[in-house]
Formats: C-alpha cells, sequence, structure tokens
C-alpha cells in the first residue's frame, strides 16, 4: 500500500510506491509483511529480524529551540511488541509521535532524519498523513473516546475511509474490532450507549477497537494503562499479546514490569537519545549500559 | 508566630488567628453586601418600570348608545355620538364630551356598527333600536380618571382637561359609561401621535426584521471566522494582530458601528435609510466581534485529545475540526450568538446614526420599508412630552425586558440540555 497523496482512499488501493524508493533486495518474506496483515499472519520468526517493520534513522526532533530527541536510529521488527522506557521527558513519547506524524500538528516543530515504514520514506513530500495514520493508528495516554455512541466511536474511521460499502459491512467491521479489542461481550448490547460512559479501561479498550477498526499495520501505544487500575491493566496487556500476531504494535510505558511482560523488544531512552535497544529479556537481565541498569534497578528515574 | 517561650496552642483566641478569622468576616460581609446592594437595585429597577407601565395596559372606554340601522356619515355619527350622551352638538358641552373621545372614535364606530350589523345572530339591541358602543377615550380623560390630578391645596382639578370636559366626563362616570380595559391598541398597533392609539407592533415587527438580518449576517461569518482562527490559521504576528483588533473591535462604543453604517451602507452603497437591511447589517457589525469571541472561547474549550483522536484515525484536519470539535462546541457557540443577538436587541445607538429614529405610523412589510425598532421606539416615547406616552415607554421596556430575559434562559438552557460531559 502507497501513502501517496494521490492514492484513492478506499482499502483495495494496493499501488506501490516508486519502485526506486525501495531497497533492491526485498524477499518475499518482506511482501509478506506489507501485505495487509491479517491476510497473511506469518508467524513471528527470526527471518523478520532483517526486515524491519519500521526504521528510523538519525531522527533529530526540536520543539522550538528545544531539542527533544538527538540522533535516534531504532528498528522496529513487524508482529511483535516492542516497548520504549525511559524517565519521563527522555523522547519516547516524542519518538512514537513520530512514527505516524502526530508531531505535525505542533507548530513549532522540526523534524530531520528518516523514518521509513517497509522501506517508504514517511516524511517524504508526497506522502499523506491521513492515509499514514490509517495504517499507523494510536492509543493515547489517557482514554479519549469521541462523546458518541460505542458504534459511532468504532465505525467513525471506517466511515471517514469509505472502507464499508454497505452499512451491514460497517456492522461486521464494529463487532470484529470489538472482539478484537475483547470489548463485544461487555458491549453487545449497548451499542448506542456513549462511549464516555464506559469506564475507564473499557474506554481504553474501545480506542484500541477504534484503531483496530482501520486495520492497521502497526499501533502505537502511548502509557495506555497509566490511567487505569491493575486489572485493567491486566486485561490490556492480555489484549496486547494477542494482537501481537497481527499488529506490529511500539508501547510507551513507564511501568518497567510491564514492559518486561508484554514485549519482545526493549528501546531505553535516556535525554532524547536511545542508550539500548535489545531484547526485552537481555534488557532486563543483562543491560549493556550503565544507565539502563541504574533506570531498571530504580535507581533514578 | 511561636517566639520562643510562647507555647502553642490551637485556640481559637490566639491573636494571630482572631486578626485572621475577622478578616475572613469582613470579607465575606462586604461580599454579601455587594451582593444584596446589586439586587436590590435591581429590584428596584424593575418594579419601578412595572410601576409606571401598569397604566400604559389600561385604556379607558366611553360607551355610548348609538342607533345601530341608521347608514349615516362621519359627520352624522359625531352628531350621534353627542346625542347619545344626551347632548346637542351645538352644545358646548356636547363638543366637549366629543373631546374625551380618542381622535379616531367616529372610525371605531363606523367598524364597531358594521360588525354589529354583520353579526349572526344580530346583537341585542336595547331601547329605540340602539346599541352600546364602547369607543376609546382620549388619553387626558385616560390619565384624569386614572391619576385623579390633585391641586397643592388637595382640590381635584381637571389636569389637561377643560372644565367642560371634567363635568362631561363625571356625568358619563356617573351613569356607568367609563370602563378600563385591557390597551389592546398597544399590541396591535403601530406608533401614532395619539398616545391612545400608539402601539409597539411595528417597533416589535422592525426589531424582529432587523435582528434577523443581524443574525444571518454575524453568525455564519463570526463563526467561520473562528474556526478557522481556533483550528486553522498558523499561529503568527498576522493572526496575533487579527486577533487583537478583534477584541478591540468588542470594546468600541456602538455608536461608531452606526457611523461605519452612516458612511459605508447608505452614503457608499446607497441603501436605503431606515430601513431593517441598513440597521441589520450595522447591527452586524458590531455582534460580529461578540460572536467570534464567544465561538472560540467554545472550540478552545473543547478539549485538545478530542482532535487528537480523529487525526489519529486518519480524519484531516478539516473533518477532525467539522466532524467533532464543532459540534461538541455548538452550545457554546449558540449562546454566545444569542447573547451577542440580545445586546444587538437592546442598542440603539448605532441605529440612530442610519436614520431609524424616524417617526414611522405603519408597519414594515419588508426589510427595505422604513421601520424602528423597540430600543428606538422607547427612546421617542420617553423624549415625548404626553405623560401618557412616558407609561408606554415603560411598558415597552418590560416587554424588551422580558425578550431579552426569555434570551438569555434560552442560551442557558441550550447549554445545559446540549453541552456535553465527558
Amino acid at each position: 500500500m502507497s501513502l501517496e497523496k494521490s492514492a484513492p482512499a478506499s482499502r483495495g488501493a494496493a499501488s506501490r510506491g516508486p519502485a526506486s524508493r525501495r531497497p533492491a533486495s526485498r524477499g518475499p518474506a518482506s511482501r509478506r509483511a506489507a501485505a495487509p496483515p491479517q491476510e497473511a499472519p506469518p508467524p513471528p520468526s527470526e527471518t523478520k529480524e532483517e526486515t524491519p517493520k519500521i526504521t528510523a534513522s538519525e531522527l533529530n526532533v526540536f520543539y522550538g529551540e528545544t531539542q527533544a530527541l538527538s540522533d535516534v536510529s531504532l528498528s522496529i521488527g513487524a508482529k511483535r511488541v516492542t516497548a520504549l522506557i525511559g524517565p519521563s521527558g527522555c523522547g519516547k513519547s516524542t519518538f512514537l509521535r513520530c512514527l505516524n506524524r502526530m508531531n505535525d500538528i505542533i507548530a513549532d516543530c522540526r523534524i530531520d532524519g528518516r523514518v521509513e515504514i517497509d522501506g517508504e520514506d514517511i516524511y517524504a513530500e508526497h506522502v499523506d498523513s491521513v492515509l499514514l495514520r490509517k495504517r499507523v493508528g494510536m492509543v493515547f495516554q489517557k482514554p479519549n473516546p469521541f462523546p458518541k455512541s460505542i458504534y459511532d466511536n468504532v465505525a467513525y474511521g471506517p466511515r471517514i475511509h469509505n472502507m464499508a460499502a454497505h452499512p451491514s459491512h460497517l456492522e461486521e467491521i464494529v463487532e470484529k474490532s470489538l472482539r478484537r479489542a475483547g470489548l463485544w461481550g461487555e458491549v453487545r448490547d449497548r451499542l448506542s450507549d456513549s462511549g464516555t460512559d464506559l469506564s475507564g479501561g473499557q474506554q481504553q479498550r474501545l480506542c484500541i477497537a477504534r484503531a483496530i477498526a482501520l486495520n492497521p499495520e502497526v499501533i502505537l501505544m502511548d502509557e495506555p494503562c497509566s490511567a487505569l487500575d491493575p486489572i485493567a491493566t491486566a486485561r490490556i496487556e492480555e489484549l496486547l499479546d494477542e494482537l501481537r500476531d497481527r499488529y506490529t504494535i511500539v508501547i510507551v510505558t513507564h511501568s518497567m514490569q510491564q514492559a518486561a511482560r508484554v514485549s519482545q523488544r526493549t528501546g531505553f531512552f535516556h535525554l532524547g537519545a536511545l542508550v539500548e535497544e535489545g531484547a526485552t529479556d537481555a534488557i532486563f537481565t543483562n543491560p549493556g549500559d550503565r544507565r539502563t541498569q541504574d533506570y531498571i534497578t530504580g535507581r533514578f528515574g | 508566630m511561636t517566639a520562643a517561650g510562647e507555647r502553642f496552642t490551637l485556640k481559637a483566641t490566639a491573636p494571630d488567628m482572631r486578626r485572621r478569622r475577622r478578616a475572613e468576616r469582613r470579607f465575606r460581609f462586604i461580599s454579601q453586601a455587594a451582593l444584596i446592594l446589586a439586587g436590590a437595585v435591581l429590584v428596584l429597577l424593575i418594579m419601578t418600570i412595572a410601576r409606571n407601565s401598569v397604566s400604559a395596559f389600561r385604556q379607558l372606554e366611553i360607551g355610548l348608545d348609538l342607533p345601530l340601522s341608521e347608514e349615516t356619515g362621519r359627520a352624522s355619527l359625531k352628531e350621534a355620538m353627542a346625542q347619545a350622551a344626551g347632548l346637542s352638538l351645538a352644545e358646548d358641552e356636547g363638543r366637549a364630551l366629543l373631546a374625551l373621545l380618542g381622535g379616531r372614535a367616529a372610525r371605531e364606530a363606523a367598524r364597531q356598527r358594521s360588525a354589529a350589523l354583520a353579526a349572526r345572530p344580530p346583537a341585542p339591541l336595547g331601547e329605540g333600536g340602539k346599541a352600546r358602543f364602547w369607543l376609546t377615550a382620549s388619553d387626558d380623560a385616560d390619565l384624569f380618571l386614572k391619576e385623579r390630578p390633585a391641586d397643592s391645596a388637595g382640590e381635584e382639578t381637571g389636569g389637561r382637561l377643560s372644565p367642560l370636559q371634567k363635568k362631561a366626563l363625571a356625568r358619563l362616570e356617573a351613569e356607568g359609561r367609563t370602563r378600563f380595559v385591557l390597551a389592546r391598541f398597544f399590541f396591535v398597533n403601530a406608533d401614532s401621535r395619539e398616545p391612545e392609539y400608539a402601539g409597539i407592533r411595528a417597533a416589535f415587527v422592525g426589531s424582529f426584521l432587523t435582528l434577523l438580518i443581524t443574525l444571518v449576517i454575524s453568525f455564519p461569518i463570526g463563526m467561520l471566522a473562528a474556526i478557522y482562527l481556533e483550528s486553522f490559521a498558523p499561529k503568527n504576528r498576522w493572526t496575533d494582530f487579527i486577533e487583537l483588533n478583534i477584541n478591540n473591535l468588542a470594546a468600541i462604543p456602538s455608536i461608531i458601528f452606526g457611523l461605519l453604517g452612516l458612511r459605508l451602507f447608505l452614503d457608499l452603497w446607497g441603501l436605503p435609510r431606515s430601513t431593517p437591511l441598513v440597521g441589520g447589517m450595522a447591527l452586524a457589525l458590531m455582534t460580529l466581534p461578540t460572536i467570534i469571541i464567544a465561538t472560540r472561547a467554545a472550540l478552545a474549550a473543547i478539549p485538545a485529545y478530542i482532535q487528537e483522536a480523529a487525526l489519529a484515525l486518519g480524519a484531516s484536519s478539516m473533518q477532525s475540526v467539522l466532524h467533532h470539535v464543532v459540534p461538541l462546541a455548538l452550545p457554546g457557540v449558540m449562546t454566545g450568538a444569542i447573547i451577542g443577538m440580545a445586546r444587538a436587541l437592546g442598542e440603539t445607538a448605532p441605529l440612530l446614526m442610519i436614520g431609524m429614529v424616524a417617526f414611522i405610523a405603519a408597519q414594515p412589510s419588508g426589510f427595505t420599508d422604513p421601520a424602528t425598532v423597540l430600543p428606538v421606539q422607547i427612546y421617542l416615547w420617553s423624549d415625548s412630552p404626553e405623560r401618557s406616552f412616558s407609561s408606554k415607554a415603560s411598558a415597552a421596556i418590560l416587554i424588551l425586558l422580558l425578550f431579552l430575559m426569555a434570551m438569555n434562559a434560552l442560551a442557558v438552557y441550550l447549554r445545559k440540555r446540549y453541552e456535553k460531559r465527558w
């Protein structure tokens, strides 16, 4: 799928970007990764290590005069959970928001460097952020359902992207998304209730369902459990385990236990720089950097 | 304050505590006094207006027994009216009697007679084929019976009535041929030189037409300008400059907008003077800043995460604003618009500049007919030498206040009813 502005909004348009933008050595495995995830769900395997879903290289972000990220290069593998940890203000949320260009709406934000998704530079001139955000969904720190019905919350995305040919198809999408977000059983009889009437944990799962409804390839989560109680948090974490079969998930979290529980890869940010990135087990048991060690053992942060 | 040697105490009588408590009580007292004062002034104002306006809602009528059958001209009708009071028109008292009736009494009598003749079943007749006609009395007679003016010695005087008129009125009163009724003309007539026939209908219609123009112009323009400024405009010196000037415009004396309207709409564009069209346009200029500021405040009150959520789902900027932010802000926007309209409804100064101060005795039938509006009508009446007009001014003020309260109540209702909480 292309992010070109000229691409039709409909889902079926699978036209490729300019061939020159793609790395020459793309094997069939990477093609599969680029295809809509539910059509070909390959089990997570070591072979994908070489073809990351997202590649950020030498990313620098400035808010006015303040540098929020400096020279961050990070590859994020497909169909797995990557956790970004680090103390407050270390740039992990900024990094996350670069991946779906949410920083575009901040007036004095300046971004240097390159972010590629499936080899396509998302900051290239021809890329339309609307199409990008359809492919890269986002769940925010504070559950933010629209003050509309549960149904309309989930149906909004498919509606504006013309994903449903007729109402019954839309209903299918809504049901499927709510099921995948583990919310269907709780709300099936009250779809017309306001999304804001749900409990915090349910609201957050509604937001996940809303993101899933667009059938994204990547889901970005910015501290999705920080406003939730432990039970709701556990529910979301279970959900993450199920979702990583279909989606590439990047999660920013302040809870190191959460990072350890849900992620396969972990990146540690400090003062706007990526200190260390690696398999979660390795980071937590045998960190390579002193600062990582200090942080995960609770010496600062 | 616990210096060495002083022991800790939780007593409320500790000197420092006493001082602080006293300051607190003083502050509460002053605040409450201010509130009570404001409330008292408001009550006094409304009571004064209400008391002054009561007499405008009552109108004296004089009953005369007139023959039904005769088809007569206006002169003979006058003769008949004098005769009905037991007088001859040749006598001074007969003429005095006619002076007690309103200037349009003959016309009223003619209309009542044809109505009575056309009535099925026919109205019951008194002796000699006569029926009782109740005719509007002149404002002098009306005022005399309402106020019973007395001189400094306490003797009843004639007020503005001549001795003969006073005598005739006393006789009518003794015969039970005077009565007070609800002043119908006050509600259904346009302005008139004769207070007994002057009404607020034309001013009311004029106000309605003018406000309609104001709303149609200022609401869409103001709302779109606010949405653009709040959600789309780049933040730079230009938008800061525009913002600053919109805030300044809201504080400009309204008569300046009248001057602008005079120069722009009347002199340059040659639009018709004294009309709701021009008045509405001048008021729209005045209302625009209010609506823009209220709309922006309502839009800014919608949490940013709502728009972020929509953008993250791949909504375009316009979709995120029009699908989510604007509908949520709408109650606040409506409230702002209604408050702006209420202000326009009560505005006089800009309308004076564009000639809506003229005496208009006909109800406007369109946007380009000469018209007046309620506050201008109040201004004209309160300026008038006849005493009856001043009570009419109070009555018109009361009605204007009622409409302003209704509009504000509607604004509050809309906000309470449609504002979403989350």
